[in-house]
């Protein structure tokens, strides 16, 4: 399978990157460059495999479902880029 | 004071015969003298490193010294170090101060260790050479005979090699999703090893690709390395892939001698492209071992030469879902635009360097609707078949034996034209991510051109024991001493 340039252009959007239109071709050359290279895989027969999503094949820990932190405003809003009072602060999205 | 082993100068501190200030001042000037030529750090504390090290003679003074007191370390700038800037060599944490310790240095710390700073790292450690970092390349100590031009330390953790390998520091913290822990330690002529997926907790750890990302040390020597990994392991419930697994004596691990163990030699890793050198090295580490009592054994791992490519699925996938916090919101750069949606997109595209964009890029691109079983879902089907190989080849063998790369230290600036000639350096060392086995690269030889070639050993899940005592026996046979140009006094 090979990118267009359309099909570049959508999934910088939806990476939420913005791309110039002048970096279009060379990101498209490089994009497929590794997924010609990745094509490779198609030689695998891997009929009846079950997929192996983790680390290591390990059952997820429970625990309980209890509150162990909170009352840190300060903390969490320190690196904010800006804020509010007590709240994180973006360009109004409702007009 | 700086060119005696971790477990040396922890003998001394015990003895008294030097202090952790004196140890510590003699690195911090070490790391002044030199830091500028190598970049090996991006951030210096000296007033934490002066405090860690009081605190610590104060241990010792009143006979409570712990595993690793007064003991000066580098810790790669991806792991979070509360109230001291945390970057993941990005632009867009360039001025992220974390208010919280990642297990791992906690755990350092809780041992008595000293933090000298943060070190370089490739963006988000996502490279091979250390060239992705947004806060410049480091510099090889080792260089090649007769030619001083700058070699890559090798990535992701190539500010952690450099420095325990210049003598900037006594060890390192390093991590590595597809070997970026042991082909530092091959490139720079040092020790480290990627544990079992588990052993150490990746809270506060910057994210990359979380199924495979695992924090280890980086050291001078074998036995180094085994007494810093005892102190970062160990269960912790704040990382539900964390495994609830006791933490044995690594370093006892060491002495085990390899006599009786069989040993595997995987075909698969003999390539035609293979330099020369490095098949002899390869011959050599399985002669050592047979000489100390082992027995070589032929093994296969059929799917080796997919491991790369299933790899370039899964890390960027996993890496795209990771990143997608970094979006000038709630921490870190923000660059404005008309509305939200810009705002997320100026900042990525301005905080995020060229190779992670690709990666997120592909990585979204494998996720997206229409695409995922084509590419993810087979790679995670690929996945349990590589992991499959390596199950059944330890029902034949202790443990394998491979090399660590497939060539030794390069030029800044080579291997750049394409990304793809840059992945294929991690060509020995991903399926041991893939498969979540610990693996350990050891110094064992120079090249013609005077660098360090390492050998990789991979062992069953949780068995780091038998890791280190194959490691320690090649290091003990290969009786590696050569040193950098670039090394601290």
């Amino acid at each position: 399978m090979s990118l267009d340039p359309a099909t570049v252009r959508r999934i910088a959007k939806l990476a939420r990157i913005r791309v110039d239109e002048a970096q279009v071709p060379q990101l498209q050359a490089e994009l497929n460059g590794i997924l010609g290279w990745i094509e490779q895989l198609n030689e695998v027969n891997v009929d009846g495999v079950e997929p192996l999503t983790g680390g290591l094949t390990m059952a997820a820990p429970l625990r309980v479902d209890a509150v162990t932190d909170g009352g840190i405003a300060e903390a969490v809003l320190a690196n904010a880029p800006d804020r509010a009072d007590d709240y994180f602060a973006v360009p109004k999205v409702v007009e | 004071m700086i060119s005696l082993s971790l477990a040396q100068a922890r003998a001394a501190l015990r003895a008294r015969q030097m202090s952790a200030r004196e140890l510590t001042t003699a690195y911090l000037g070490a790391i002044e003298a030199l830091n500028p030529q190598l970049n090996a750090y991006v951030l210096v504390t000296p007033e934490v490193a002066l405090a860690h090290a009081d605190a610590a003679d104060a241990a010792l003074a009143r006979g409570a010294a712990r595993p690793l007191t007064g003991i000066p370390l580098a810790i790669k700038d991806l792991f979070c170090t509360k109230g001291t800037r945390t970057t993941a060599g990005s632009k867009i944490l360039e001025n992220f101060v974390p208010p919280y310790e990642s297990t791992v240095t906690a755990n350092l710390l809780r041992d008595g260790a000293v933090f000298l700073g943060k070190a370089n790292l490739d963006e988000f450690a996502m490279g091979s050479s250390n060239m992705t970092s947004a806060f410049g390349a480091v510099a090889n100590p080792w260089t090649r005979l007769g030619d001083n031009r700058p070699l890559v330390p090798g990535g992701s953790s190539g500010g952690s090699a450099a420095a325990v390998a210049a003598h900037l520091a006594l060890g390192a913290t390093a991590t590595d999703t597809g070997g970026s822990i042991r082909q530092p330690a091959s490139f720079c002529g040092i020790v480290g090893i990627k544990p079992t997926y588990g052993r150490c907790s990746r809270w506060g750890v910057v994210a990359f690709a979380s199924s495979l990302d695992q924090a280890g040390p980086l050291a001078r020597t074998v036995e180094d390395a085994a007494i810093l990994l005892g102190s970062m392991a160990g269960h912790d419930p704040k990382d539900s892939t964390s495994a609830n697994v006791p933490v044995p004596d690594f370093a006892a691990a060491c002495a085990r001698g390899v006599k009786g163990l069989r040993i595997g030699v995987p075909r698969e890793y003999r390539s035609d492209g293979m330099p020369p050198e490095i098949e002899a090295l390869w011959l050599q580490g399985q002669q050592w071992l047979r000489e100390q009592g082992a027995t070589i054994v032929d093994v296969s791992l059929p799917h080796t030469k997919y491991a790369l490519a299933t790899y370039y699925i899964v890390a960027p996938a996993e890496a795209s879902s990771n990143l997608a916090r970094y979006d000038g919101v709630r921490f870190g750069l923000r660059v404005d635009g008309g509305d939200l949606g810009e705002l997320y997109e100026n900042t990525r595209a301005a905080g995020f360097g060229a190779e992670v964009k690709r990666r997120v890029l592909i990585g979204t691109y494998v996720l997206s609707a229409g695409y995922y079983d084509a590419y993810n879902l087979k790679a995670q089907k690929v996945r349990a078949l590589i992991l499959k190989d390596f199950t059944d080849a330890f029902e034949h063998c202790d443990a394998l034996l491979t090399p660590t790369a497939p060539s030794a230290a390069f030029g800044q600036g080579e291997k750049m034209d394409d990304p793809v000639t840059m992945y294929l350096n991690d060509v020995f060392t991903v399926p041991a991510n893939m498969a979540g086995t610990p693996g350990l690269s050891v110094p064992a030889g120079l090249d013609a051109q005077g660098l360090p070639l390492g050998l990789q050993v991979l062992g069953r899940p949780f068995d780091e024991e038998t890791v280190f005592a194959v490691g320690a026996a090649l290091e003990r046979a290969a009786g590696f001493s050569a040193v950098p140009r670039i090394l601290a006094k």
